[in-house]
């Protein structure tokens, strides 16, 4: 394992989950159920893309191959995207698109937070503009849960069933492999099996005061990281880069 | 043909004239996003920092800066950083006194609560921009632009919009 390529990897890791976050919470522009959170998501979405665009950024860059975040973003394949499955998880109703954001932006919290201590200056200062934000959107999704689970019989029920559809996915926020042992070694990035427990305490918080139960699923979804995804993400990927693919030197 | 007549000085209060595309009651270096001016012999090179990461306006604000000091002659280069992270507290008693009087309550201090993960905005209702009472609620944490946020003055009856404290 080379640093270059480790570091390429990493960052795609990141930039990746931030994007197809980003455009499944743009769906909902447009539709939200009421004004206020159409304007939330498409807030919520917006940061998720600045982040991806400096993770990206910092991708092309290590890779030194001259691709920009836009040609990283529009020009991959399926199999080249290596974001978390949580995230291209499709938005189903309300409660299973604030479920994704809370257990995502806990992980990404913990995640940016720890960063922070990254000893590659680029990471750093990425991990302390996204963390800001981040922490948004776990306030922003974990308050609807709690309303939403600690509300009428329907919308208790519907909540819980996310949590316990999208269970499955949450494993794989923590999974790692020789690209992260290297950089750990390196003192760029750290070992994720350090957050799992925080992350357990903070979902625990929120599942507590929404009335809702931890789901016990297990079968546990892996390999996003390997390029590996589930069948949606193609379908995300084919609308997101459509007007480029069609129109390569279109300007927007 | 560079004019070299410029220094530091002069070229901050250029970039001084230059409004926030999305708050023009403020100019972009009250707002915070300039952070450093450098002179060299044929180009100036300017930091800047974006508010929120995927905030549309900062390539407008670069447009504006390359745009202002071209016109005047020089060679610019702008380099965005990340670090340290933008905070409103870089923003100025009087800056944020031109926030209010553009109806938009000013962020307050940045507290350890502000930081927390499942903390509650709620809990420290802001000044109306427009009666000072504090009888405000939330409407929403996110508002038209990715730094404010939504409230309704319960005393004056004015929804109103907050720079959020970030």
């Amino acid at each position: 394992m080379e640093k270059q390529n480790a570091l390429y990897e990493y960052n795609l890791r990141i930039g990746d989950s931030a994007l197809v976050l980003a455009q499944r919470l743009s769906e909902w522009s447009g539709h939200g159920p009421i004004l206020e959170e159409d304007i939330a998501m498409s807030n919520m979405a917006l940061d998720l893309i600045g982040h991806a665009r400096g993770f990206l950024t910092y991708a092309g860059q290590v890779e030194g191959k001259g691709r920009s975040e836009d040609d990283l973003a529009y020009f991959r394949d399926v199999r080249a995207y290596k974001n978390r499955m949580l995230v291209e998880m499709p938005n189903g109703d309300f409660a299973v698109t604030m479920m994704r954001s809370l257990l995502f932006s806990a992980f990404a919290y913990l995640h940016f937070r720890g960063l922070i201590k990254s000893n590659d200056e680029t990471i750093s200062g990425l991990a302390e503009k996204s963390l800001k934000e981040i922490t948004y959107h776990l306030r922003h999704t974990s308050q609807w849960v709690i309303r939403l689970g600690d509300g009428t019989d329907e919308s208790h029920q519907r909540v819980q069933n996310a949590a316990n559809d999208l269970w499955s996915y949450t494993d794989e926020l923590f999974e790692m492999n020789e690209v992260d042992e290297y950089l750990i070694q390196e003192g760029i990035a750290f070992d994720l099996k350090n957050l799992r427990a925080e992350w357990d305490q903070l979902i625990e918080e929120v599942f507590s005061k929404a009335t809702l139960a931890v789901p016990v699923v297990g079968y546990k979804s892996k390999g996003g990281m390997n390029g590996f995804h589930t069948e949606y993400l193609g379908f995300l990927l084919a609308e997101m880069q459509s007007l480029p693919r069609s129109m390569p030197d279109a300007k927007w | 043909m560079i004019n070299t007549q410029f220094n530091e000085k002069a070229i901050w209060l250029l970039l001084e004239s230059i409004p926030d595309p999305e708050v023009p009651a403020i100019s972009i270096v009250e707002l915070g996003v300039v952070r450093a001016v450098r002179v060299f012999d044929d180009h100036v090179e300017v930091d800047i920092t974006p508010t929120y990461s995927g905030c549309p306006a900062l390539k407008t604000m670069e447009e504006d800066i390359i745009k202002k000091l071209t016109d005047d002659g020089m060679k610019v280069v702008i380099k965005t950083i990340f670090k340290p992270a933008w905070t409103t507290d870089w923003m100025s008693d009087a800056a944020k006194q031109k926030l209010k009087e553009y109806g938009i309550a000013p962020p307050e201090k940045l507290t350890f609560e502000h930081l927390l993960p499942l903390g509650n905005p709620h809990n420290n209702p802001i000044a109306c921009p427009f009666c000072d009472s504090r009888n405000t609620k939330i409407t929403s944490q996110f508002g038209s632009t990715a730094c404010k946020a939504l409230y309704f003055c319960d005393h004056c009856h004015q929804p109103f919009e907050h720079f959020k404290c970030h």
